[in-house]
């Protein structure tokens, strides 16, 4: 199911949350939701769940607007910010509560949590009451409860806080492996994760969109000109300067390390200089040891975009 | 099954697996059995069967409870964010509301049928008079369905507990009492009024044994007016 968003705009009194925000999510993908605290990430998931009233604009599930009474909230999975659950509440019945509420016919009930508890990693702990969980296994619960009646649209809100680091990579194949039939949506703050696991990234920036793309197609903006670092086994580092110099895709040459003779190399415009250095050194018998393309990281980009 | 009924159903275990439930059960069977057997004792001195005592015990002691049982059905839900993930789910707020308005009354429900045994002892005694006895558990059923509206309603106004029981005892004092007060003291348009408004009226004179419509649909709109005005309350978010 699709997610169209235009011109959504929610004010909290003279302050603009989300600003005039527009833009589509197909199905099968993933969408990474980046910015700052108060970038207006959680009121525009609340949106979608219904859960905020939309100030202006609209936002399309499937073809229908989810304003108005018609709108279907079994096609939704949400795990809100803060994941609140009740902690009274032994981990099986909260599931099969949830499961109920979302109208899971009576006969498959036992089938979705069997198959959450495996799939979230809940089996040791199903029959604790939730407030005896750790964070990790409470996310998880969140986690469950948000897929328990298999919806077709994934809401996440910052899915993989509190997890530790195995936990993450868990979660994340989970979210990759379901982003393959469903429309997913999740926001966090941690960068690398939507590199691994977002097909495309939204960043937003107090209230608009400030950059949107695959993390390739960010990058490439960001970018500008190729930037090589090369180290080479030759017998002077003034001849192997100069040499480089003298190539027509190189701008600029500096020196990173004398000794072990290691170079930063910045192309001109467009072009690439990766052939020329590999035949430069051919030609004269040097040996090349290390060329490292040199890559804008997520977090420039994210830093770029989101500071001024 | 009807979303109504999953809300009641988890809210009623809640009051059970917490010790809420056993602590309303004790507390109200202690009082009002004290209060109708040994203190006072007049049960054995009015010289005629009738629970008339318990009665009017229990329109005392519930007035108490009802709100204490109230106090946490929405608030809590509200500070602990929980009301979110209940309303993105399949379920609309007055379903969320019955369903709470329904778990509470069920309480009482059972709080009640654990002074059946009262009824059976006194028509052991002497001759009772069965619709009398039957309108005063029906009076003491329909003020429960009032007051545990009105509790919902103050729960669904803040996010403290405190704050909500204290404001339903706020609001229900003038229903169960004030009223009825300042019926008695002023006359004309005044008194009339605060005739009307006043619970205990009411209750009196169903459990008098006289089943009036106008009581009748007094108890049921008060109910419906709590319940709207607390459905209304969880509907407004920022």
């Amino acid at each position: 199911m699709d997610i169209l968003i235009e011109g959504l705009t929610k004010n909290y009194g003279f302050q603009k949350a989300v600003d005039d925000i527009s833009f589509k999510v197909n199905t099968g993908e993933i969408l990474g939701f980046l910015g700052p605290n108060g970038a207006g990430k959680t009121t525009t998931m609340k949106m979608i769940m219904g859960y905020l009233d939309i100030d202006e604009g609209d936002i399309q599930v499937g073809g229908r607007s989810v304003k108005g009474g018609e709108r279907d909230n079994s096609t939704f999975g949400y795990l809100p910010e803060h994941n609140p659950l009740y902690l009274d509440m032994p981990v099986i019945d909260y599931l099969e509560f949830c499961a109920a509420l979302q109208k899971v016919p009576k006969d498959k009930i036992d089938h979705q949590i069997k198959r959450m508890v495996k799939l979230c990693g809940l089996d040791e702990e199903k029959h604790k009451k939730i407030g005896e969980l750790s964070k990790g296994y409470r996310q998880r619960v969140g986690l469950a409860q948000a897929m328990i009646h298999d919806p077709k649209v994934l809401i996440l809100d910052e899915p993989t806080t509190g997890l530790d680091p195995n936990q993450i990579v868990e979660i994340r194949e989970l979210i990759k492996q379901l982003g393959k039939e469903k429309t997913v949506i999740l926001s966090t703050h941690i960068l690398p994760e939507v590199e691994a696991t977002c097909d495309r990234i939204l960043i937003i920036n107090k209230g608009k969109i400030v950059a949107d793309g695959t993390a390739d197609t960010l990058r490439k903006q960001a970018q500008g000109q190729q930037v090589l670092q090369v180290r080479i086994e030759a017998p002077g580092a003034d001849m192997v300067y100069e040499a480089l110099q003298q190539l027509s895709t190189v701008n600029q040459v500096d020196v990173l390390d004398r000794d072990a003779l290691r170079f930063e190399i910045q192309s001109v415009g467009d072009r690439k200089s990766n052939a020329h250095i590999f035949n430069l050194c051919v030609n004269n018998g040097w040996i090349l040891t290390e060329m490292i393309p040199f890559e804008t990281k997520l977090e420039d980009i994210f830093r770029e975009v989101t500071l001024n | 099954m009807n979303p109504i009924l999953i809300i009641a159903r988890r809210e009623l275990g809640s009051f059970f697996d917490s010790l809420v439930a056993y602590i309303m059960l004790i507390a109200f069977l202690g009082f009002s059995g004290f209060f109708t057997w040994l203190f006072g004792g007049d049960i054995f001195f009015r010289k005629e069967a009738s629970l008339q005592v318990f009665f009017g015990v229990a329109f005392w002691t519930l007035f108490f409870f009802i709100p204490a049982i109230t106090m946490r059905q929405v608030a809590e839900e509200k500070k602990t964010g929980t009301i979110e993930m209940l309303l993105t789910k399949s379920i609309t707020n007055r379903q969320l509301v019955l369903g709470k308005w329904l778990a509470c009354f069920l309480l009482v429900c059972i709080a009640l049928a654990f002074t059946l045994p009262y009824y059976f002892t006194v028509a052991g005694l002497g001759d009772i008079d069965h619709g009398a006895t039957i309108c005063g558990y029906l009076g003491l059923l329909l003020m429960s369905a009032v007051y545990v509206s009105i509790g919902i309603f103050a729960s669904s106004l803040t996010n403290n507990q405190i704050v909500a029981f204290l404001l339903a005892l706020i609001v229900g004092i003038f229903f169960h009492f004030l009223f009825d007060v300042v019926a008695s003291d002023s006359s004309g348009m005044v008194g009339e009024l605060a005739s009307t408004l006043s619970l205990s009226t009411h209750f009196e004179s169903i459990s008098r044994g006289v089943i009036d419509s106008k009581d009748l649909i007094y108890f049921v709109s008060l109910t419906l007016f709590g319940l709207l005005m607390a459905e209304f309350m969880i509907s407004k978010r920022k």
